[in-house]
């Protein structure tokens, strides 16, 4: 699906929640930077990422893994592909809970399983591939590339590249935990 | 970045609990505890004021039902204000707006 796209962006999180933040901000700076997209649909991704993030650090939380959730955005004339790559448990997309109906008074039951739906809904195609390796969530924005000034956009992305290069929680640790 | 809860309860009965910043999986157990808290004090009828929320995604959501369900059995509830498009999209499309009063103001919420 992505042989012929070329990779913007590749960054590494530590599976720890202060770090989604982070993420949306590289993964929408690099969209906007990148792609031409309309201010709402850059929030739609950035939305999506948050949740698709979130995912990704409880999966592995749930198996105790400390290994990096890999995020990284790729994209070709036509598309932008953002990917986020954990290595938790993984899960079956069949046996997920339906949600009651909201004017159900159960519905209040559910504070969970909100965020593939929001995903769903806010990017034009996602796919989620599922074993006991972990999980990928695929999803791809249909959108032409930034009609900006090429010069200008290499200049920031080579700034966002720079992010590949940084010791993300080695610099967490020594800026801002006591 | 941390989140902003500012709580104003001179508008008896209601509480108002203003947030600021961006709710997600690091910040969103701030505001849990925070509705907690003011539901074990006793507060039944809770106004969050979203108006300065700039992100919000479904781990919000999810406190924000919590909450909801909390205040609910102790025959109190939990509404909202909020106008920002984003925000109300995040509700939208989970069908969520018709399970929270939505107001677009904290006067209009305090009035029932």
């Amino acid at each position: 699906m992505l042989g012929s796209s070329e990779s913007v962006l590749r960054l590494e999180i530590p599976p720890r929640a202060e770090f989604v933040a982070l993420a949306r901000l590289v993964v929408s700076t690099a969209a906007k930077s990148r792609r031409s997209l309309a201010d709402d649909k850059v929030a739609d991704l950035t939305l999506a990422l948050s949740e698709a993030c979130t995912n990704a650090i409880e999966a592995h939380d749930a198996k105790d893994e400390a290994d990096r959730v890999r995020i990284r955005v790729d994209e070709d004339d036509a598309r932008l592909v953002v990917t986020v790559q954990d290595q938790g448990p993984g899960f079956d997309l069949m046996e997920l809970p339906a949600h009651p109906a909201v004017t159900d008074p159960d519905r209040l039951n559910f504070e969970r399983g909100l965020g593939i739906p929001i995903i769903r809904n806010l990017v034009d195609e996602v796919t989620f591939t599922s074993d006991s390796g972990g999980t990928t969530v695929t999803m791809i924005l249909n959108c032409p590339p930034s009609s900006a000034d090429l010069a200008a956009d290499a200049v920031e992305l080579d700034e966002l590249g720079e992010f590949d290069e940084l010791d993300l929680e080695a610099a967490w640790d020594d800026e801002v935990a006591p | 970045m941390d989140l902003g809860i500012e709580v104003d309860e001179g508008r008896s009965p209601f509480v108002v609990v203003a947030v600021r910043g961006e709710v997600d999986i690091a910040t969103a157990p701030k505001l849990r505890e925070k509705l907690v808290e003011l539901a074990s004090q006793g507060a039944q009828q809770v106004v969050v004021d979203l108006e300065g929320v700039e992100f919000l995604d479904s781990t919000g959501l999810g406190v924000l039902i919590g909450g909801m369900k909390r205040l609910r059995g102790l025959d109190g509830d939990l509404s909202l204000v909020c106008t920002q498009p984003r925000i109300l999209k995040v509700f939208e499309i989970t069908g969520l707006n018709r399970a929270f009063a939505i107001h677009e103001t904290v006067d209009a919420a305090v009035a029932g």
